[in-house]
């Protein structure tokens, strides 16, 4: 599906991210690995600290405690607040949505528009498109977008294919109405349900109601330890699929847009780990300045939050004062494939703290 | 041939990698060895081999990863 969407601006992106920090070195132990396989995989993946909420700490405290920065610091008023979606594949509850918890907390007014939408790593993508259909409306000129993950509570510490890069973070974007004068965001988006075993939390939902029977953990073939509570990734699949599908839509992304590639200053990508992103831009012909890929490395992959992290730690001072052409793409659970090519910058804030 | 032998007996010295007909069937290699493998073939030789391209046949045999190599344009 392409999309393109008119006189739509992103205004300020601010992440929030744990304050406590795991470092791999201090975790190598819980996996089935020998040491130096554990050092030279630490340099290919990128492998480093990741930022792990404490028990007890839920999405919507992440969120919440962002927009109350904004609000205290002046960058964002709660009566001009027109719409709240919440991105997240870790909600407090099961009901009510987490959207309605924030709104709650804030004291926003009644009349605001509020959606849930369980999105993992292409929840960005797939939120700013949601926001910029939202902005359509006449009375709705600002939306806010926030995108929230707390995966670590749901991967077992000895699953070595998924614990070592995993990562909590939650963001929060703002997105407005334009003046006129801004250029079209293009974006495409895909689905493949028939693959939706690939990327799963097997038990907690209402198929298979978590139970001590689900909090069972069993060793697979390669050695991973995991119960049907965890998240299960089939690492491969994954990897196959992404370099299978990512360049085509990224070609196709820029021929909607009738750019080159060499055109866009930077490839603002989900943050899966180093190695995948290095052959992803080998593949594009993009300069790895031009598409970071230390997300993993300094945070952890937090989902649908890794973009916007990977834009607040790396351009953070730039995107405050200049304009860039960016194209973001997002690829995980669904299997679900998403770009985005738009002007981003001249923000009114970009910046990433601590919770 | 004797490149790609020793990079092999770098990841995993614990293996003869002369015996086994298929690295990945015998075990020899799992798909973080095979991360590994592509890393160190790509410097060694000073390539990059194409995402698409890391799937367990291309690095089931000594003969499979040299294929792979050639068809990178490395003279073995």
């Amino acid at each position: 599906m392409n999309l393109t969407f008119k006189n739509k601006r992103v205004t300020g992106i601010l992440t929030v991210v744990p304050a406590k920090e795991v470092r791999f070195e201090d975790e190598m132990g819980n996996y089935n690995f020998t040491r130096e396989q554990s050092v030279k995989l630490q340099k290919i993946m990128g492998f480093g600290a990741h930022r792990i909420v404490d028990d007890g700490t839920c999405v919507s405290d992440l969120a919440v405690f962002g927009l109350n920065h904004l609000i205290q610091n002046g960058q964002l008023k709660k009566e001009e607040i027109d719409a709240l979606i919440f991105v997240t594949q870790t909600p407090d509850f099961m009901m009510p949505a987490t959207s309605f918890i924030v709104h709650g907390a804030l004291g926003l007014r009644h009349d605001v528009y509020c959606l849930d939408i369980n999105q993992g790593c292409a929840g960005y993508l797939v939120g700013l498109q949601q926001a910029f259909l939202l902005t359509e409306q006449a009375n709705i000129n600002k939306v806010v977008l926030v995108n929230a993950d707390i995966l670590s509570r749901k991967v077992n510490k000895r699953d070595r294919n998924s614990f070592p890069l995993i990562g909590d973070a939650c963001s929060i974007t703002l997105i407005e109405k334009g003046s006129g004068s801004e250029q079209p965001v293009y974006s495409t988006i895909k689905i493949d349900g028939g693959n939706s075993n690939v990327l799963t939390i097997p038990a907690g939902g209402m198929r298979l109601p978590s139970s001590a029977e689900t909090a069972i953990e069993e060793q697979d073939e390669k050695g991973n330890i995991r119960s049907k509570d965890n998240l299960v990734m089939k690492g491969d699949a994954v990897y196959n699929f992404v370099m299978m599908e990512v360049p085509p839509m990224i070609a196709d992304l820029h021929e909607l847009a009738g750019k080159e590639i060499s055109d866009t200053d930077y490839f603002l990508f989900h943050q899966p780990n180093k190695f995948m992103l290095q052959k992803l831009a080998d593949k594009l012909k993009v300069p790895y300045a031009k598409m970071p890929f230390n997300v993993v490395e300094h945070f952890g992959n937090s989902s649908g939050v890794s973009i916007p992290t990977a834009i607040t730690f790396n351009l953070a001072q730039e995107l405050r004062s200049q304009e860039y052409t960016v194209c973001l793409a997002g690829f995980g659970v669904g299997l679900t494939w998403s770009s985005m090519l738009l002007k981003l910058g001249n923000l009114d804030f970009c910046e990433m703290i601590n919770y | 041939m004797k490149k790609i032998e020793n990079i092999l007996k770098e990841i995993r010295p614990e293996f003869d990698f002369t015996e086994s007909r298929d690295f990945i069937i015998d075990g020899l290699l799992d798909s973080f060895d095979v991360i590994t493998l592509v890393t160190e073939l790509d410097k060694a030789f000073g390539i990059s081999i194409d995402g698409i391209d890391i799937v367990p046949e291309n690095f089931a045999s000594i003969d499979a990863i040299a294929a792979l190599l050639k068809k990178k344009g490395v003279v073995l």
